[in-house]
């Protein structure tokens, strides 16, 4: 019995055109998992009339239909005639706010070639604002320098702290666990020559010159770039930026300057730190294969002097601006989402990290090049 | 074409404005004057543009046409020391809001008084006691935005604004989310101030009682035809509007055909 009634109310919607108007007839019982007949449908656009006599209960999906075809036909106020009372009430409602006539859409329908040109002239755009960006950093430098930029000094003190000594304990993990990792490698080799004492010269340089510097760098890029990213990309959410803008504060004084000393101010004091650290690190893995800690000082002394020493911390400086331009140009360029708060902050380690990598190398040339 | 000359009794003139984002265009052409010490409604449905036309009004985003008139002199066009001389006469509220969540209720008002006043900073602290004070908010400036209410951290963005005794003050929802009380010292606030300090008023509402109460001027966004619907007195346009969309806002949407027979 149900089933025969289910047949019997099939949903159905037929197109008829007689003498050049066209009639679209629904029936049925329209419901969510029964599909349609749909007959007639053609390119005939939009009915004049419908009828709807033989139309029983329906859901969401008839009106969803009919917007759809409302859509496609792209008439702004189509004729409801002869639509059911319920029926028609609820289009009515649908169809009162015009959609927003927007490029929404037509990125789909564009050519390739289109797509990949305007893919490459974006990448090329944010490369141009990135440097503008560090341009203005350069620019509100020399206001604060002639003393027309401000902030708040407790930001600053704030960054100091958060920046300096809270990365203290991973710093020291971090570097000391380096340090012995360089100590057994070189061990490894050698211990073959029978030339263990060179250790020490090979954990020191390698601290001093690389991985004290590289490994503090990428630490403060996860750690701090990424927390101005998301700190400064929330506050431009919450539009604190644009309030900042009113009452005559310029947010790049206000909120890049602060950072960037703080981090340029405890860059080469972490990278100082960090070398020490990864020194004891191979000490004591030396001390293990039988090098007394006197004698691997006092070997690590005869190569590692003041020039080599300050390589790293010269280039902690330039590090320090990269992740403090990075994560502040990320958050400043974030959109107003939640979502886009998060893209931000990863883009700002991403970056920064990428730009370290490649300063580095260019160091090593110059470097080289300079015979230190 | 309309007149693009400012009129010169006006506060604000606004002259042949056109909005958009991008290719999205979301108003054109409007055109209205604000005098000195008027109360002045942006109103229109929800998403019309009338947080947009503030932004455009403070400087926050460039028109796409048309310009921005204060005290006959062009906004728009102005360099940017000139343009900040104005902006230091605004007070902005924003509709989140949007108190610097890393200060207290109270610095985030004193702030802009220790940068643009000389005050002694007991002064400027009991300024800021004052504005909170006048928003209902005593006793919470060492509270921080996250720790009270959405209404309560509306009413502390008002005293913000509110810091500098700004000649115009912006207020963009500032109604929204507070009880009919606060509601209702709201609007007797916002008249006080322009009598004591003759301030002018650029509000963003949808309360038609505040509204009727306190408005002498306004400005109806119609979004169905991307511009002004009318200008004038609201309590006017309420009954004697021409824009059927203007008469039906205004009434709650129960205006029929009565405004027109009787
Ligand atoms: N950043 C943006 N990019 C693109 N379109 C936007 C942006 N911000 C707002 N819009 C669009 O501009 C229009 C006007 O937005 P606006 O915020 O001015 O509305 P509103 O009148 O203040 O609404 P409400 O009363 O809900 O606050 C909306 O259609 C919105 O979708
Ligand atoms: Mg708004």
């Amino acid at each position: 019995m149900p089933r025969r009634k289910e047949t019997a109310n099939i949903p159905k919607a037929v197109w008829k055109g007689d003498s050049g108007k066209t009639a679209l007839e629904i029936s049925g019982d329209w419901k969510l998992g029964v599909q349609p007949e749909i007959s007639g449908e053609g390119d005939v656009g939009w009915p004049d009339t419908f009828v709807t006599d033989r139309l029983g209960t329906f859901d969401s999906t008839l009106p969803a239909y009919l917007l759809r075809k409302v859509r496609e036909v792209g008439i702004e106020s189509p004729p409801l005639d002869g639509l059911r009372e319920d029926l028609r009430g609820l289009m009515e409602l649908a169809l009162k706010v015009p959609e927003r006539g927007d490029a929404k859409s037509r990125n789909e329908d564009l050519h390739s070639i289109t797509r990949l040109g305007m893919k490459s002239s974006k990448k090329w755009l944010s490369l141009m604002s990135f440097l503008e960006f560090t341009g203005d950093t350069v620019l509100a430098i020399l206001r604060f320098a002639v003393g027309k930029a401000g902030f708040r000094a407790r930001d600053f003190w704030l960054t100091v702290q958060e920046c300096g000594v809270n990365a203290l304990p991973i710093v020291a993990l971090i570097s000391f666990l380096i340090g012995m990792i360089l100590a057994f490698v070189g061990n490894v080799q050698l211990a073959s020559f029978g030339a263990s004492l060179y250790i020490a010269d090979l954990v020191g340089i390698a601290m001093v010159r690389e991985m004290g510097v590289m490994m503090t760098a990428i630490i403060m890029s996860g750690r701090t770039g990424a927390a101005f990213a998301a700190h400064i990309g929330s506050m431009n959410a919450n539009q604190e930026i644009d309030a900042l803008k009113t009452f005559g504060f310029n947010p790049f004084d206000f909120l890049v300057l602060p950072r960037l000393f703080a981090l340029v101010l405890m860059m080469p004091l972490l990278t100082i730190y960090a070398n020490v650290i990864g020194i004891l690190g191979g000490m004591l893995v030396a001390a293990g294969v039988g090098i007394p800690p006197k004698l691997f000082l006092t070997e690590m002394l005869t190569i590692v002097d003041l020039t080599q020493g300050s390589l790293g911390v010269i280039k902690s400086v330039f590090f320090g601006v990269a992740i403090a331009i990075a994560g502040c140009y990320h958050g400043m360029r974030s959109g107003s989402s939640s979502a886009a708060v998060g893209e931000a902050t990863t883009r700002a380690v991403v970056s920064s990290i990428t730009v370290i990598i490649i300063l580095d190398s260019a160091f090593a040339v110059i470097f080289t090049f300079l015979e230190i | 074409m309309s007149d693009l000359t400012p009129d010169p009794e006006a506060k604000i003139s606004v002259r042949g404005l056109t909005m958009a984002y991008g290719s999205f265009v979301v108003m054109t052409d409007l055109n209205f004057d604000i005098r000195e010490k008027d109360i002045f409604i942006i109103m229109g449905g929800s998403g019309c543009g009338k947080s947009t036309l503030l932004r455009q009004m403070i400087g926050l985003m460039e028109p796409k046409k048309g310009e921005v008139f204060y005290n006959g002199a062009s906004f728009t066009a102005a360099q940017d020391a000139e343009r900040m001389a104005f902006i230091r006469r605004f007070g902005v509220m924003y509709q989140t809001g949007a108190l610097w969540s890393s200060m207290t209720l109270a610095e985030n008002i004193t702030m802009p008084l220790e940068e643009h006043t000389e005050l002694k900073p007991k002064e400027i602290l009991d300024l800021a006691r004052y504005k909170l004070a006048l928003v209902g908010l005593s006793g919470y400036e060492d509270y921080y935005p996250d720790q009270v209410s959405g209404g309560m951290n509306k009413r502390a963005g008002i005293a913000r604004a509110l810091a500098l005794d700004p000649e115009v003050l912006f207020l963009d929802e500032p109604g929204a989310g507070l009880d009919p009380l606060s509601s209702q010292r709201l609007d007797e606030l916002i008249l006080r101030l322009r009598d004591s300090l003759g301030s002018t008023f650029v509000i963003v509402t949808h309360e038609l009682a505040s509204i009727f109460a306190i408005a002498n001027n306004s400005v109806f966004l119609d979004t169905v035809t991307r511009t002004q619907g009318a200008t004038g007195d609201p309590k006017h346009l309420r009954d004697d509007s021409t824009n059927e969309a203007v008469r039906l806002f205004l009434n709650r949407g129960e205006t029929t055909d009565t405004a027109t027979t009787s």
